[in-house]
């Protein structure tokens, strides 16, 4: 029934739920009295990667990377300036996100949602707990008045909040119930996708082991699919089914979570994987360590070439000159460098362990 | 029944090694809906040369006591006991609690023995003053130099902390430079008295990390070719697993654990430990798929839970002992001691380990 004839090889169930393909998305720099245009930021330099439903794909990178964007852009709070966003909507057809305005945007907008970092700053303090997650139950008709209220119950119990908190206010919640609240906001409409954008990182580690436990539990029972955006490698590694790391815009790699965090292809990523801090003092001067020169390039004044050369320690002459493209060097292992063969990186070494032996009761 | 108080003593009195002693500290807020005790008798020891990392969730007090200890704590807070020995320079030790916040002494130590470097370098560095400036005032505070002599070591400052280009970067302001420079350029400042003690107050929280690690590798180069102690706080326990040598865990206000980073990270006694490090989520974890997940959340600050404070969240929560009963820091084996009363029966029987390196009794006065 998919009238979706690109997706080559792909069987009826693993269709993806999200396909993106080369997108771009660029903003202007304006200056002056009169705001002209002197020049453009590539924020999202041909991105292109798919969610399979109840799946979970992580974008990581540095800040500036342009992460943030591409999951705005695939929420659609961005109209992307080129390419596609493929989504397999649930009356069967696949319907191209990118191309619609708000008005035919509305039924999908329902289908995916976001979870933002901040628990502070993405809760309106003057409204309490139930219009926060109720509004938009009722702004899409689903709900109103006391089967409303009963809606909102059984979403705050379903985060773990107790649903006599109903008609407090966001400042009576600390963080981590902040977030929750966030979660079910985003969970009221039976989404399909939920695009988390560092939705743990401002969390503590023991709070953030309590959101992490709960999105996978929402994850399982809903089927839901994430694109789940974060900088903290352990945490994607707990979560993701597959990972793409960005550098300034592009996607450098992309390989299932086991793959790339054991056998990276692309040097940035090891340099990533080499940079996390290890959670075990024994394991402390073991190991290569890689430590990056110089700053992320400016994403509206990239360097010719790779983007990646001037801070890659195996750079070549060609990686100065030419472009490396996005290849499938094994098998749904793609990567975008020169060299993917012939380097011999280092993954993250088998640790963690001893240490969980030890902890063991 | 009354808490036992166990004073626990490092030998301070021979033992010169130690620069910076903080015994039983209590911080409270005095606010109007009530007091906080946001530091409520935390114990810690610093030997020179050495890193210690404070580590604990937001709201443990970890900020607080390292702004106790320079003195730094905004009103309505006020340290209300404890003492927080310091051994000068010249040798002489100082009781920094008894200074007055404002007076000439703390301030001769305030950047000249002891700096502190913060989490949000955008926010502590002056937007209206250049990065030079910034330097300069610092050297010219505490070291009897001209200012072109000052600007010489400023420029040397800022090519020790591995900012390129230094003598164009001394006139750059903090909102020209990166997030990584602009921490590089706070620490250029805090070390440019070459101070005795660094306190970092999560300097690398807020960056990538890439730019941690670059940043973790200049504080450690640094403090081997100085020879100054470090002060870390921070809530990442990857953090303080690459850069301590001693480490205290803080829960509301308490030290509940001290001890070397090997035993703290290998054989943890106190359950909030256990279960802090069983939250982060590592390498291999997914088979098990699920982390573990300390209950509940830190209780507000004016309701404090009777006895141990960690008593609701605990998975090993006596009834009857833990919710009566606050538990008194004892230690374990040499240089690890513990807030729980899990271990409260070693304390009363004799094979307690008592020796050079620590000493016990009883000090039921306190």
């Amino acid at each position: 029934m998919n009238r979706n004839t690109e997706l080559e090889g792909v069987p009826q169930d693993m269709r993806p739920l999200l396909d993106v393909r080369g997108l771009h998305m660029r903003f202007p720099i304006k200056r002056g009295i009169l705001r002209r245009t002197v020049g453009f930021v590539n924020a999202v330099t041909d991105v292109g990667f798919s969610i399979l439903p109840g799946g979970t794909l992580s974008l990581v990178g540095e800040s500036g990377c342009g992460k943030t964007t591409t999951g705005r852009c695939i929420a659609r709070v961005y109209k992307p300036s080129a390419g596609q966003i493929i989504y397999q909507a649930e009356a069967e057809q696949s319907i191209d996100l990118a191309e619609l305005d708000n008005r035919e945007l509305r039924p999908f907008r329902r289908e995916i949602r976001m979870i933002f970092q901040d628990p502070f700053s993405s809760l309106n303090p003057r409204l309490p707990i139930l219009q926060i997650i109720g509004e938009s139950l009722k702004v899409n008709r689903v709900a109103s008045g006391s089967e409303l209220e009963d809606r909102v119950a059984s979403l705050l119990r379903r985060v773990g909040l107790r649903p006599e908190y109903i008609r407090r206010y966001p400042h009576a919640f600390s963080g981590g119930e902040r977030q929750r609240i966030g979660i079910a906001r985003a969970l009221a409409l039976n989404p399909r996708l939920i695009v988390a954008d560092e939705a743990v990182s401002a969390l503590d580690v023991s709070v953030q082991a309590q959101i992490l436990n709960l999105l996978q539990d929402l994850q399982e029972e809903f089927n839901l699919a994430y694109l789940f955006i974060a900088h903290d490698l352990s945490v994607v590694e707990h979560i993701s089914h597959r990972v793409a790391v960005m550098y300034v815009g592009k996607i450098v790699e992309l390989a299932d979570t086991e793959t790339l965090f054991a056998n990276p292809l692309h040097p940035y990523t090891e340099a990533l994987l080499s940079a996390v801090p290890k959670p075990d003092p024994r394991l402390r001067n073991r190991g290569v360590r890689i430590r990056l020169e110089g700053e992320v390039a400016d994403p509206s004044n990239p360097p010719d070439g790779c983007y990646f050369h001037p801070r890659c320690p195996y750079a070549q002459e060609r990686c100065r000159q030419e472009e490396p493209a996005v290849r499938e060097i094994d098998e749904k292992h793609w990567v975008a460098c020169h060299f993917a063969e012939e380097l011999e990186l280092r993954g993250f070494e088998a640790i963690g362990a001893t240490l969980g032996a030890t902890l063991e009761r | 029944m009354q808490p036992i108080h166990t004073r626990l003593d490092d030998n301070d009195a021979q033992d010169d090694e130690v620069l910076l002693d903080v015994k039983d500290v209590k911080t409270h807020f005095f606010t109007d809906e009530g007091v906080v005790k946001a530091v409520d008798g935390v114990n810690l020891s610093l030997k020179r040369g050495q890193t210690l990392c404070v580590v604990g969730e937001s709201g443990c007090g970890k900020s607080v006591t390292a702004r106790s200890i320079l003195r730094i704590v905004p009103p309505p807070g006020e340290i209300v006991s404890g003492a927080i020995n310091f051994r000068q320079r010249d040798g002489g030790t100082i009781d920094l609690a008894t200074l007055n916040p404002k007076g000439r002494e703390i301030r001769r130590i305030r950047g000249g023995e002891i700096s502190m470097i913060f989490q949000e370098p955008m926010s502590s560095l002056s937007p209206v003053h250049t990065i030079g400036s910034q330097i300069i005032e610092a050297i010219q505070l505490h070291l009897p130099v001209s200012k072109g002599e000052a600007r010489k070591q400023a420029v040397s400052m800022l090519d020790l902390v591995g900012i390129p280009r230094p003598g164009e970067q001394l006139d750059a302001y903090s909102f020209e430079l990166s997030g990584g420079m602009r921490q590089r350029a706070m620490i250029a400042i805090a070390l440019a008295c070459e101070p005795q003690l660094l306190i970092a107050d999560e300097p690398t929280t807020a960056l990538d990390v890439t730019t941690q690690a670059n940043i973790l590798d200049l504080i450690r180069d640094l403090q081997q070719a100085s020879g100054m102690s470090v002060l870390f706080i921070t809530h990442d326990l990857g953090v303080v697993a690459e850069i301590a040598d001693e480490v205290v865990v803080m829960y509301l206000g308490r030290d509940v654990e001290s001890g070397d980073v090997d035993s703290i990270f290998h054989d943890p006694k106190h359950p909030y430990t256990r279960a802090l490090l069983q939250s982060i989520p590592r390498y291999d974890s997914r088979q098990s798929r699920k982390l573990y997940s300390i209950k509940g959340t830190v209780p507000h600050p004016f309701d404090r839970p009777s006895g141990c404070p960690f008593h609701p969240r605990c998975d090993d929560f006596i009834a009857g002992t833990c919710n009566t009963i606050d538990p008194a820091r004892q230690l374990i084996s040499p240089g690890h001691s513990v807030r729980c009363l899990l271990y409260a029966d070693a304390n009363a029987g004799e094979q307690v380990p008592v020796n050079s390196a620590g000493t016990q009794d009883m000090d039921m006065s306190n």
